[in-house]
């Protein structure tokens, strides 16, 4: 925070520190106590296996940040995710080029999400029922073109944006970290970031000041198709094939750890730190349940009782905020 | 004298940072309207949110009929007998008009609501204080007048003794604020003890029989008989310094003809409308709610959709493509509803200035200069008087004027400004902030710029514009040079003309 050159306006008082960051401060907390607690936590391998598993997630959620912040949704990511795959796996065995792959799949990605920005945009379709449309019709299309089947990866090329390791972490991890970079700065310090939580939080009065909306949104979505395709190819690589059932859910996945970093679904309000803090609760949650040998079933109950509580918890927060 | 019903004695409250109200006392009586005045942020809104049990005092105690009262929440103030009219009606929009006014004590039969009963109950009150309405009607398919009237409504079904009106006017437009006035008398006559806050002074003179007036959350005198202040007298007391005309208009030179606006036309305003303005003039746009103002100034930024004419600022045509167009070739709108068009509420007061901010030398290639954006801000707020503890500060928590002003550095900030068009730009704003935008009107005018001032409160236009352009039903009506400009001329090319209607439409 820089101070103020030009004027000896008085300081803000300084926001409450502890409400600020209550949710950073929880996650470090769990962290310490699990690795007190908790056999086999805090061991480089399974470090490094948890941010491995939430890469996918930490990917996309930075866009569905943007997405949710500009006051939209989209709950057609997981099945861009399989399309993706699929497409970049038939693609590869058709031609055997991996830019051909590589560049169909992240191609078809950005129109299925530009498809999307422009129905909700131009054709003024409620974001839920849009996305909600194309979540079944691209996971159609993926069980089309592949017939229902998986189909094999055998390129070392591909296989490796999986499995290639740089300075002991596992390539997926480090495209993931770049997603929370480059968004970081799109949300904080370009025209971009700021037109968007203007869109969300009041588009009429953002559209008056001369943001030019229908072509924000459609970038915005454009973009989280961009990047949820580039989750589905390497999803694709790591486990060697484009399978066209995978990434169920995702969606939901994703709009929990946003929801959990502090991002607002009323839009207007979004965080990447946050976010970040959002996709970690959620991969080391999983991940302490599956050393814990917690059953399945019961993990579902979990995470919707955490998202639950993290909503709460932010409800009292702001209410905190109002007057009387 | 009548005994006073409702008192405040030593009232304060604190609020982080602010004194909202410091030891205030005064009283009401039965059967009068007491006047509270004062600019926004004096302390009149925390008193009403006190009598109506939203917020407690600090300090200090509230006396209903020689009781002390404590309330907790708004129904205990309901149930002591104290209805509040605030200036943002609360009502349920999907519920009929029976429905909102009995909510909470609708009749039943065999534990389902008996509609029937409701309404015949309502049909009554309504009745009863002279509103024509229908009680079956959903709250959310009526005028803001008709919602205000249904509140009133139901203040008088919970009988309430005392009853507040918040700047009950701000959205009204003339002949409905008249059927208002109609029933504060009514129910002053009645016997009931009325507080009635507005900015508008011949209003309060008309209503009010006693009054106090307020500044910076204190007292400055409270008078018996309204009628016997003077005009200067109470201006002076609410702003705390002399202003002698807070028009401020000066005669200024007419310069070339810059703006002109050929066979408009849109869905709203299908005839075409033509006028031109030149260079350093105020133009003012009068015409009764409904005429086509907001419309045309909206038509003319490229808000609404444009279905024919033509506009040409200094000889080039304006595209039509939206808002983003019209500020790139120069023309600037501050809207009419400035929460719901524009402010953007959760923002600070900085990213509310800077929003259009494709400015030269706010951005290094794609990144936005964080500092320059700070400098930008901080040096609008100090122009423009703008009272906020900071740039940071969230813009919702500012007065209506000071949120006016954040919209007006807006396009102040913008370098390349011909044409900026105000649409009510002091509704609902405190006279010392209203001196200072027109002040400020002035000052773009000045430079050269076109300005348009679209406003529905007569003295105003003719205050500070150098003509006037009436509207109505959609059309041009008429033209007045500031020289022949009256109220009389004005509204006669207002009002509906009763020879004609027959022959229009």
């Amino acid at each position: 925070m820089n101070a103020s050159t030009l004027t000896p306006l008085p300081t803000l008082p300084a926001r409450p520190w502890l409400k600020e960051h209550s949710m950073t401060l929880g996650y470090l907390l769990l962290f310490l106590l699990l690795s007190a607690l908790v056999e086999n936590f805090f061991t480089a391998a399974n470090i490094v296996g948890l941010m491995l598993s939430v890469a996918q997630i930490g990917m996309v959620a930075c866009t569905m940040m943007l997405c949710l912040a500009s006051r939209d949704f989209d709950l057609s990511v997981g099945s861009t995710i399989a399309f993706a795959g699929v497409l970049g796996a038939i693609i590869l065995e058709r031609s055997g080029s991996l830019g051909l792959a590589l560049g169909g799949g992240l191609l078809a990605g950005a129109l299925i999400g530009a498809a999307n920005g422009m129905l909700i945009a131009y054709l003024r379709v409620n974001a839920l029922i849009a996305t909600l449309a194309t979540m079944l019709m691209v996971r159609g299309l993926a069980f089309i073109v592949s017939r229902g089947q998986a189909v094999g990866i055998a390129s070392e090329g591909f296989i490796a944006l999986g499995d290639s390791q740089l300075l002991g972490l596992p390539l997926p991890v480090w495209t993931s970290a770049a997603c929370f970079l480059v968004f970081g700065v799109l949300l904080n310090h370009t025209v971009f970031g700021r037109n968007t939580l203007a869109i969300g939080g009041n588009p009429e009065a953002a559209r008056l000041a001369g943001v030019r909306v229908e072509r924000l949104r459609v970038w915005i979505f454009a973009l989280q198709g961009l990047v949820t395709a580039l989750a589905g190819l390497i999803l694709a690589a790591r486990i060697t094939s484009g399978q066209p059932n995978s990434a169920q859910g995702f969606e939901l996945d994703v709009i929990s750890a946003c929801v959990l970093g502090g991002v607002s679904l009323q839009g207007g309000r979004a965080r990447i730190f946050g976010v970040l803090i959002g996709v970690l609760i959620m991969g080391t949650l999983e991940n302490v349940m599956n050393l814990l040998d917690v059953d399945a079933f019961y993990q579902y109950l979990m995470r919707g009782l955490i998202l639950l509580a993290a909503v709460l918890l932010d409800q009292l927060k702001t209410r905190g905020g109002q007057h009387g | 004298m009548s005994t006073a019903v409702l008192r405040f004695e030593n009232v304060s409250k604190q609020f982080p940072g602010v004194k909202a109200l410091d030891g205030v006392s005064f009283e009401a009586h039965a059967g009068r309207v007491h006047g509270l005045l004062g600019e926004n942020g004096a302390g009149k809104s925390t008193l009403l949110k006190m009598l109506g049990g939203q917020y407690r005092p600090d300090g200090g105690r509230l006396l209903l009929n020689g009781r002390p009262c404590d309330f907790h929440s708004a129904g205990d103030a309901i149930a002591a007998g104290i209805a509040v009219i605030h200036q943002e009606l609360q009502y349920v929009a999907e519920l009929s008009v029976a429905e909102n006014v009995l909510l909470g004590r609708l009749p039943t039969r065999f534990g389902l609501v008996d509609h029937a009963e409701a309404q015949r109950r309502v049909a009554a009150q309504l009745a009863a204080i002279g509103i024509e309405l229908d009680p079956a009607a959903r709250l959310g398919e009526l005028s803001i007048a008709q919602r205000q009237m249904v509140e009133i409504c139901k203040a008088v079904a919970q009988d309430a003794q005392v009853i507040a009106f918040d700047e009950p006017t701000s959205s009204l437009s003339h002949r409905e604020s008249e059927i208002l006035f109609r029933l504060v008398h009514a129910l002053r006559a009645e016997g009931r003890t009325l507080i009635y806050i507005s900015h508008r002074l011949e209003e309060l003179y008309a209503l009010c029989d006693s009054c106090t007036i307020f500044r910076d959350g204190r007292k400055v005198a409270s008078h018996a008989v309204m009628a016997e202040v003077r005009r200067e007298r109470l201006i002076s007391d609410m702003v705390g310094r002399e202003l002698s005309d807070i028009y401020d208009y000066r005669p200024r030179p007419a310069g070339q003809r810059r703006l002109q606006v050929h066979k408009l036309r849109s869905q709203a305003l299908p005839h075409g409308l033509s006028f031109e303005v030149r260079g350093g003039e105020v133009l003012g746009f009068f015409g009764l709610v409904g005429a086509g103002r907001s419309e045309l100034m909206r038509l003319l930024y490229g808000a609404d959709r444009r279905r024919g004419g033509q506009v040409l600022l200094d000889g080039a045509p304006v595209s039509a493509a939206g808002p983003a167009a019209a500020i790139a070739a120069g023309i600037v709108l501050c809207p009419e509803d400035r929460k719901e068009q524009g402010l953007l509420t959760q923002a600070s007061v900085a990213e509310n200035i800077n929003i259009s901010c494709r400015r030269h030398g706010l951005l290094a290639g794609l990144f936005l200069r964080h500092r320059r954006e700070a400098a930008l801000a901080d040096a609008f707020i100090q122009r423009l008087r703008i009272k906020t503890p900071h740039r940071r500060q969230a813009v919702s928590l500012l007065s209506g004027g000071n949120q006016q002003k954040v919209i007006l550095a807006r396009w102040l900030a913008e370098p390349g400004l011909k044409v900026l068009i105000l649409d009510e730009p002091t509704r609902g704003i405190d006279v010392g902030a209203k001196n200072e935008i027109y002040r400020l009107i002035h000052e773009v005018a000045a430079r050269g710029c076109c300005v348009i001032v679209v406003s529905s409160e007569l003295p105003e236009v003719l205050g500070i514009a150098d003509r006037l352009i009436v509207m109505r039903d959609g059309r041009i009506s008429g033209e007045l040079p500031r020289a022949q400009a009256s109220e009389t001329a004005a509204l006669a090319l207002a009002l509906p003309d009763p020879a004609c209607s027959d022959f229009c439409d």
